[in-house]
């Protein structure tokens, strides 16, 4: 990277700093200092616009980690987990393992297909699931009495058991094509002599999978993980949309935490602490997806 | 080296399973768009007798979309363009001109990448109000951009840093000035890695919805999916009336989508996901 260090004759080592400032003005004013002030409020009891803000050190920590709904919201994440990662790459694995080493006609359609949902508005993604879950008309329930279950043609974003999971499956839906894709690419840089060495020592096709195919996918599976783990700890366009943490507190997630301690509650103190959290949690799992990342391209390089 | 028939078929049968459980539900609010509220009675996947675009007038009118519309296309323009000239100019310094303090200047732009929304939200509002934009587009528009660049930043710093010095050396020797190299030498072979940037800044902020929440509270103000979100609350039995606003949000994005399909996934598999 010789062209980093040359320098022009004549040029201030400061011309970087011109390029940079404009970017770097609007990202410090409205993305870095707001972090900085949400930690600083972390620390306040503050109504929002009232001139009583008072200073009260880690008592907003002390109550959250004794508060019963801050541990129910950070429990429905971790189970969110299940339905936006572990699932998603399970299946991921399974549908790429099926197309990886030869090519199939028509696949760049398949391809096309089982991406879309991520690029769809959560919003619309909830609109879409709060139809399919109908209780009256939605697709499922029809299903259901059709083939006989009408014992099974419950409300189900209604119901304090079902609903959570309900949700939870929307994320596998938006997900699983996304971790095929995934997958696939990283496919293609396993090397055919492993499987063709595998073969003639007479490896069948599963044996093969879990022995070169897994370990091959290695930094894919990291990335996926991470990243589908983020989107699970971070979800709240989809429970706004879909229950608004509702039956109960049976679909609360953090996310949906903050924005009623801080909006509908106003406990902006409150609010930050929990924000405070989550964000420490997704920036240790984001220093590892950077990890990893890196691991992979210098693997492929 | 291609599959025989009999091994085809099996993962034919297999994908194409996997495919209707995520084609179905788009496929079925699809057409629910196009019914009237009895023809919703008769089975989530039956076609509409009639093809008619009265439950999108009436959403485009009635519900207000035509207003959310607008709001969104000046929101995600504003976006957009200015996130990518920004980075450009920003990744510029990271990957190619001399920049005092890199060492850490490059983690204090990437934890803006990193952190969620939440975790900017609350001082915004407070933020806004100070400024005297609460309450404006501008209250959209300025936040976004501070966390795209975030993300722009690197992956244009990525892109210059692997173009070969070469190229910006003979730019050098024939007198060009870093600007002109910029524009004139490496923007025509940045197109793919600018393309990329686009799209997802692109989707990003159209399907943004926390923020656009929380920092307008004038209905005439709302994005696409906020509107859709409210709309929602309020006509919760009208399927139709529902299917045909969700489509207004959704189109765009799937359009776009299916034009740049090649750019969206390199862009996506390289780290950026949606929340």
């Amino acid at each position: 990277m010789a062209n980093v260090t040359n320098k022009y004759p004549g040029e201030s080592r400061w011309k970087g700093w011109l390029y940079l400032l404009p970017a770097l003005l609007v990202y410090l004013l409205f993305t870095f200092l707001p972090i900085l002030e949400t930690i600083r409020s972390s620390f306040f009891q503050w109504d929002g616009f009232s001139q009583n803000k008072v200073w009260i050190g880690l008592a907003n920590y002390a109550e959250l980690f004794t508060d019963p709904k801050f541990h129910n919201a950070l429990r429905n994440n971790l189970i969110f987990v299940i339905f936006y990662s572990i699932i998603p790459i399970m299946i991921g694995l399974f549908l790429a393992s099926l197309l990886s080493r030869r090519p199939i006609p028509g696949f760049a359609f398949f391809r096309t297909a089982l991406f879309l949902p991520q690029v769809i508005s959560m919003v619309v993604v909830g609109v879409i699931w709060r139809w399919m879950f109908n209780p009256i008309f939605g697709p499922i329930n029809t299903f259901l009495r059709q083939i006989g279950l009408d014992s099974l043609a419950i409300s189900w974003l209604g119901d304090f058991t079902w609903a959570l999971p309900a949700v939870g499956s929307i994320g596998t839906w938006v997900q699983y094509g996304f971790c095929m894709v995934l997958f696939l690419a990283g496919m293609q840089h396993i090397q055919d002599e492993y499987y063709e060495a595998a073969s003639l020592d007479g490896a069948n096709a599963f044996r093969q999978f879990i022995h070169i195919t897994v370990p091959g996918l290695r930094s894919e599976i990291a990335v996926a993980l991470v990243t589908t783990i983020i989107a699970a700890l971070r979800v709240f366009d989809l429970v706004y949309t879909t229950t608004r943490g509702g039956p109960g507190e049976s679909t609360m997630v953090t996310g949906f935490l903050i924005y009623r301690a801080a909006f509908t509650n106003n406990r902006i103190g409150y609010a930050a602490a929990i924000a405070t959290v989550l964000t420490v949690i997704i920036l240790i799992i984001s220093l590892f997806i950077r990890r990893f990342q890196r691991q992979g391209i210098e693997e492929n390089a | 080296m291609k599959y025989p028939w009999k091994k085809l078929l099996p993962r034919y049968l297999i994908l194409v399973v996997f495919m209707l459980v995520v084609l179905l539900p788009i496929w079925g609010m699809f057409t629910s768009a196009f019914k009237t509220s009895t023809e919703i009675m008769g089975g989530p996947f039956s076609l509409p007798s009639n093809w008619s675009l009265d439950n999108f007038g009436q959403a485009w009118r009635v519900g207000r979309f035509n207003v959310f519309f607008k709001n969104s296309v000046i929101v995600t323009t504003a976006v957009v363009i200015s996130s990518v000239f920004l980075s450009t100019l920003s990744g510029y310094a990271f990957g190619a001109l001399p920049l005092p303090g890199k060492n850490w200047l490059f983690p204090l732009m990437l934890i803006g990448y990193m952190v969620p929304f939440e975790a900017v939200i609350i001082p915004l509002y407070k933020l806004m109000d100070t400024i005297g934009i609460n309450d404006t587009l501008w209250a959209l528009i300025l936040p976004q951009v501070g966390l795209s660049v975030s993300f722009g930043t690197m992956w244009m710093a990525s892109f210059f840093e692997n173009t070969p010095g070469e190229l910006t050396d003979a730019a050098t020797i024939d007198g060009c000035s870093r600007w002109q190299t910029l524009w004139h030498i490496l923007w025509p072979i940045a197109k793919p890695a600018v393309t990329t940037l686009l799209v997802l800044i692109f989707m990003w902020t159209w399907n943004e919805f926390l923020l656009a929440l929380v920092l307008v509270q004038n209905e005439a103000l709302r994005t696409l999916p906020v509107g859709l979100a409210f709309f929602q609350g309020k006509y919760t039995a009208n399927i139709p009336l529902m299917a045909a606003g969700a489509i207004i949000v959704a189109l765009p994005t799937i359009l776009i989508y299916v034009l740049f399909q090649r750019f969206f996934i390199r862009g996506m598999l390289g780290g950026a996901v949606k929340g």
